[in-house]
């Protein structure tokens, strides 16, 4: 009987295609803006994630997040140094700051300065140049992205000169590097440079950056680290996760992309669920004579589970493959760095399809295991 | 109104004296309480294998029910049914299918045909659900098409048929899977004289068969002639049972079919069997 579902699910042809519409628009909705939700808050603490070197961060116990910074003392690195356990740390400086290019033009910028000899927290991978490079005067590695915002419309190049802090700065690097929350440009320098580059103030150092010693359980070093300095010490993973909760919490965020994520769950329940219960009752009589010549009900549920589970199927498909067509149109736009499809928002798209396929037949279910099978002798 | 009784067709009917359905003091109620109303009293009929019976009456009298009841789609409130020796009470609701499956075959008023399935995939369905692989069930089903004359258009969708045509698809459908039992319930009543009369020719050529019982309820006095009996219901009780030479004379006819009319349009206002108020 699994053919006579499939020829009366496609047989109608206006419903069949509204039940997917709505299903494929439920997934459309859900994994777009859920995958932009994911994406948007790993920007939060992209910088984070984007320094691979060290597993510890230490920083002042009042800092919530990677953008909103109380600065150390320049001794806190020795005394972090000090601390049994851990085998090396660094000074790292992130920050604001206003770079002008020569046409006048300005952009706010965010700061990176690294520790002149480890060079920890440097970008990965270089487009143009080489870190080396920074060793040159003035010398600044900015990102891709932040290249195409201060000069749009030029070709990567190297030479260009930045104003910060009325100090001349020289790009002498292209990187790829993770795209900040803000669409700020990203600028790479050496620690004793950037801290030219940014405006003055008596204590400048962001974040003491660490590493165990081998052998050393990170989370012990971090501890150690804070009962000995009464700084706050984290691990890569646990800055990583307190960055996004404060976004969570702080912000609006969460909220309006999970309002939009219900919507598309309602609507796709919805509109899935009333096309395919119409299609239900529609074909009621049909069903009614299906019954009385003999079609169990567990049959019956089958037909209507298989016809539930082929119209999800090629909805889910539909809308998976909008979604995907986006970000795959979307990935070399500059502002929307950092977005893509994660296989986790396919799967969770998937379950709540499921879910939906699941409510939209459970009504027409019921419809059909209540139905008296001797509907099919009353007249029209 | 002139009604001839068409002995050619009572003649080459098969006969039998084996008794296919008996109903044994059935009874109906639908409701509870204060609101219940009994659609069947007692209602006690036999139905031979062999023959064509027809079960007439004005609307509401309760013959709808009756043949819901013996079909097995509707359980009677009290009293049984048996069906070919086998006791209906004595099945489980689960059996109850099976049997219907294997036994029972329908021929509907409104054909309840699917609409996106061609003639054939329709009068294959009681095989399809008997687990038939498909191409056997299109095999018998094409056979059968060509018995009620539907060969040429095996292909088409019922919305593409004529009302006659579509009864005729139904009939295969009912017979396809070889049932003992065959329940028409008004299969003349959506269509003109002429498609009436050769839908119901066609049912006593190939669904009349020695050990085979055909139960048609009807209220179309045109079809009367066609039966080898003749069962009369009013207010939930079999009135008479006429059969053989007794129904095959002119007078007794127009009596018969004048008290259903009647009947009917005494009780067009207040009908009383839920089933032909719904």
């Amino acid at each position: 009987m699994n053919w006579v579902a499939w020829q009366m699910l496609t047989g109608d042809r206006a419903k069949y295609w509204g039940t997917i519409f709505g299903i494929a628009f439920g997934t459309l909705l859900i994994s777009q803006q859920t995958a932009l939700f994911m994406g948007l808050m790993r920007r939060t603490a992209s910088q984070i994630d984007g320094v691979r070197e060290a597993t510890i961060w230490v920083m002042d116990p009042e800092v919530q997040n990677t953008d909103e910074i109380l600065p150390l003392s320049e001794t806190d690195v020795y005394r972090v140094r000090g601390v049994p356990g851990v085998s090396w740390a660094v000074r790292y400086y992130k920050g604001l700051a206003r770079a002008k290019v020569s046409d006048g033009r300005f952009r706010q910028v965010m700061l990176m300065g690294l520790d002149e000899t480890t060079m920890v927290g440097a970008p990965v991978e270089m487009l143009q140049g080489t870190l080396a490079d920074l060793a040159r005067p003035d010398g600044v590695i900015v990102d891709k992205a932040g290249f195409e915002y201060l000069w749009p419309g030029v070709e990567l190049r190297l030479g260009d000169e930045l104003e910060m802090n009325d100090r001349r700065a020289v790009i002498v690097g292209i990187c790829k590097a993770g795209a900040p929350f803000q669409t700020f440009p990203l600028v790479f320098t050496r620690y004793t440079r950037a801290l030219e580059f940014a405006p003055p103030e008596r204590n400048r150092l962001s974040f003491v950056l660490a590493h165990p010693e081998a052998g050393k359980n990170v989370a012990d070093v971090c501890a150690a680290i804070s009962k000995q300095t009464h700084l706050l010490a984290l691990s890569r993973n646990q800055f990583f996760w307190r960055t996004i909760g404060y976004y969570m919490r702080s912000t609006g965020i969460p909220v309006n992309f999970g309002i939009t994520i219900a919507l598309g769950f309602i609507v796709g329940t919805a509109i899935a669920g009333q096309t395919f219960y119409l299609f239900t009752l529609e074909n009621l009589r049909q069903f009614g004579a299906l019954k009385a010549m003999g079609l169990g009900n567990g049959r019956l549920v089958l037909m209507i589970l298989l016809q539930a589970a082929i119209v999800g199927s090629v909805g889910f498909g539909l809308g998976m493959g909008v979604t995907a067509l986006f970000f795959e149109a979307t990935k070399n736009v500059t502002h929307l760095a950092g977005f893509y499809l994660p296989w986790q928002v396919v799967l969770g798209s998937a379950a709540a399809v499921t879910m939906i396929v699941v409510l939209a037949s459970l009504v027409s279910i019921r419809r059909v295991l209540v139905l008296e099978p001797a509907i099919v002798f009353r007249g029209a | 109104m002139m009604i001839s009784t068409p002995h050619n067709l009572l003649d080459s009917a098969p006969r039998s004296t084996s008794v296919a359905v008996h109903c044994q003091k059935v009874v109906k109620d639908f409701g509870d309480g204060d609101t219940r109303v009994r659609v069947l009293h007692d209602v006690e009929v036999e139905v031979p294998a062999g023959e064509m019976s027809l079960l007439v009456g004005p609307s509401g009298c309760g013959k709808t029910t009756l043949i819901s009841i013996i079909a097995g789609l509707l359980e009677p409130t009290a009293g049984d049914v048996t069906l070919f020796g086998t006791p209906r009470s004595s099945l489980s609701s689960r059996q109850l299918i099976a049997y219907r499956a294997v036994n029972i075959g329908f021929v509907f008023q409104q054909y309840n045909l699917l609409p996106a399935l061609t003639a054939t995939a329709n009068v294959a369905i009681p095989l399809l659900i008997g687990r038939m692989n498909r191409e056997q069930a299109f095999a018998k089903a094409r056979d059968l098409l060509t018995q009620v004359g539907m060969a040429d258009r095996a292909n088409a969708f019922p919305a593409q048929l004529s009302g006659g045509q579509q009864q005729r698809v139904a009939i295969a459908r009912a017979l396809v899977h070889e049932p003992r039992l065959l329940v028409c319930d008004e299969p003349t009543a959506a269509l003109d004289a002429h498609s009436g009369q050769t839908v119901m020719e066609l049912l006593r050529r190939v669904a009349v068969q020695p050990d085979r019982a055909v139960i048609v309820v009807t209220h179309d006095n045109r079809v009367f002639r066609f039966g080898d009996r003749i069962i009369e219901m009013d207010d939930g009780r079999v009135q008479s049972v006429r059969q053989g030479d007794a129904i095959a004379t002119h007078e007794d006819t127009i009596a018969i079919a004048s008290r259903v009319i009647a009947a009917t349009a005494k009780d067009e206002a207040a009908e009383l069997d839920p089933f032909d108020l719904q």
